[in-house]
């Protein structure tokens, strides 16, 4: 299941992370975002040690820090609006480092920087340990509606295809002079979006055809899946359990 | 005994009126491997989709002996195997192996027959070493293999190729024909590969205007330049099959 291709977000392995059945892999990430998510904002303590569940779930996962951190960068517009934030917000204001900030506003930008962070983390570390169609294969199990599980089954075999398509479209038209770099010379290039779009739909029908020859009946074969085990679904949750008991111990009034 | 295919009077109209199929009758007997041959727009594809009810038109069609009718549309699905031309169409899920699967799956096969159908398919194209790889990760040769096995896997009764050797590199034209010729199957190969033809199928039928105007030995065919010429077919230069 760990094994296969590299993509730009999957990290192939073999540890017990990598081994987990998706389905487990997608709940349990599912849980932690939604717990990081309701930690109050004031509970700094709390998103300390989610950061550090995360951490261990990367030692046990025997990805890299800095493979992240490359990653991570996606973040980057949602830092800068943090940043801003506690200089453009209104309300009383404090003195930070010898700069008068909005206090709402700091911790708006905490707020977003924190669970922001967080979150893209647990994406990314879902996405690190768990191949593609594996994600697909767990959203099935998980009883993801049909269409959405075609549309996504789909959408990963063909988006290297049309990417293909697009990379050909583009070396024909500079061969032929066309420099994209100007702004007048765009709508060549919104010209080619169309067709491309047409020729995916029809290679839209093309698939539909081929797919109909073999019995397609609306829905992706699911296959059979093993069934999981209390043990690993206990094991697979646990980083989220730790930090659903965080938000819980962070968000006991009084 | 039944034919492996049996098409009477196969009339098909596109939606503005053109017609593109006029009539076609043709008879594949069990085993047999036949060409279809014509120009381009003479309707082979389009009697290609009507095999497996993915069109339909007017006449009869039987497969092994059972008619196409809505009711049996599923049965001749599975009976029916079609390659299509471009293998992108035809492999549309994220591995080799999930691909192949596919077609068995949707027919109701189930593990661990299912894993055994896959294994006994890529191995009979010779691509058993893929089974985890993607699609987008073999060449045009690798990919045409796997489209076939693709459909192996449901163990059709009639192999239908559309194109098969168009965009092959020589090896993997040759690769493709050894394993077509290992196959024990019938097999109905559309083709503008007049030498492919000529290699694969000891019988050709020739169509155009959506009518079969000729049906015999391919060699004979091929050797016949009037018929060829009259439906603007060529051999490739320097090619001179021996009547």
């Amino acid at each position: 299941m760990s094994g296969g291709h590299a993509t730009v977000l999957h990290r192939p392995g073999d540890s017990p992370v990598h081994l987990l059945p998706p389905q487990v892999k997608l709940l349990a990430a599912f849980a932690a975002v939604l717990g990081v998510v309701a930690t109050p904002r004031e509970a700094f303590w709390a998103f300390g040690i989610d950061l550090l569940v995360v951490l261990a779930v990367w030692s046990v996962a025997g990805v890299p820090l800095g493979w992240f951190a490359r990653r991570a960068v996606i973040e980057t517009p949602f830092v800068l609006l943090a940043v801003v934030l506690p200089f453009v917000s209104g309300g009383p204001r404090m003195d930070v480092l010898g700069l008068a900030v909005s206090a709402d506003g700091l911790l708006a930008g905490w707020n977003i920087l924190a669970k922001g962070t967080l979150g893209v983390l647990i994406a990314l570390t879902l996405a690190a340990t768990t191949q593609p169609r594996d994600l697909v294969l767990g959203l099935q199990r998980l009883r993801a509606p049909g269409w959405f599980i075609t549309i996504a089954t789909l959408m990963l075999r063909y988006v290297d295809v049309i990417a293909g398509e697009l990379r050909r479209m583009r070396i024909a038209r500079i061969s032929r002079g066309d420099d994209p770099r100007f702004l007048w010379q765009l709508g060549a290039a919104a010209r080619g979006a169309g067709t491309l779009f047409l020729r995916s739909y029809e290679r839209g029908e093309r698939v539909h055809r081929a797919m109909l020859a073999r019995g397609w009946a609306g829905h992706m074969p699911a296959g059979s899946a093993a069934p999981v085990g209390a043990l690993r679904w206990v094991a697979g949750g646990s980083p989220a359990l730790v930090i659903a008991t965080v938000w819980a111990v962070a968000a006991w009034p009084g | 005994m039944s034919a492996s295919l049996d098409v009477r009077g196969l009339e098909y109209h596109y939606p503005d009126g053109t017609t593109a199929l006029a009539g076609i009758d043709l008879r594949v007997e069990p085993g047999e491997r036949v060409a279809v041959l014509g120009p381009n727009g003479a309707g082979k594809t389009t009697l290609v989709l009507h095999l497996n009810g993915v069109l339909t038109g007017t006449g009869r069609i039987e497969v092994a002996g059972m008619p196409l009718s809505p009711g049996t549309l599923r049965e001749i699905r599975r009976r029916v195997g079609v390659v299509f031309q471009d293998p992108d169409d035809q492999l549309f899920m994220p591995t080799v192996a999930d691909d192949v699967a596919f077609g068995p799956a949707n027919f109701g096969v189930t593990e661990p027959e299912l894993a055994e159908r896959v294994q006994a398919a890529l191995d009979a194209v010779g691509m058993a070493g893929h089974a985890d790889r993607s699609p987008m990760h073999l060449s045009e040769g690798q990919r045409r293999r796997v489209a076939l096995a693709t459909v192996l896997a449901s163990d059709p009764e009639l192999l239908v190729l559309d194109e098969p050797s168009a965009n092959l590199e020589p090896v993997a034209r040759r690769e493709l024909a050894d394993v077509l010729l290992s196959l024990d199957r019938t097999l109905l190969m559309v083709t503008h590969d007049l030498p492919y033809a000529l290699q694969l199928c000891p019988r050709a039928v020739l169509i155009d205007n959506g009518v079969v105007v000729a049906d015999g030995p391919t060699r004979d065919l091929l050797a016949d330049a009037d018929l060829l010429a009259a439906h603007r077919i060529e051999l490739p230069w320097g090619f001179v099959p021996h009547p």
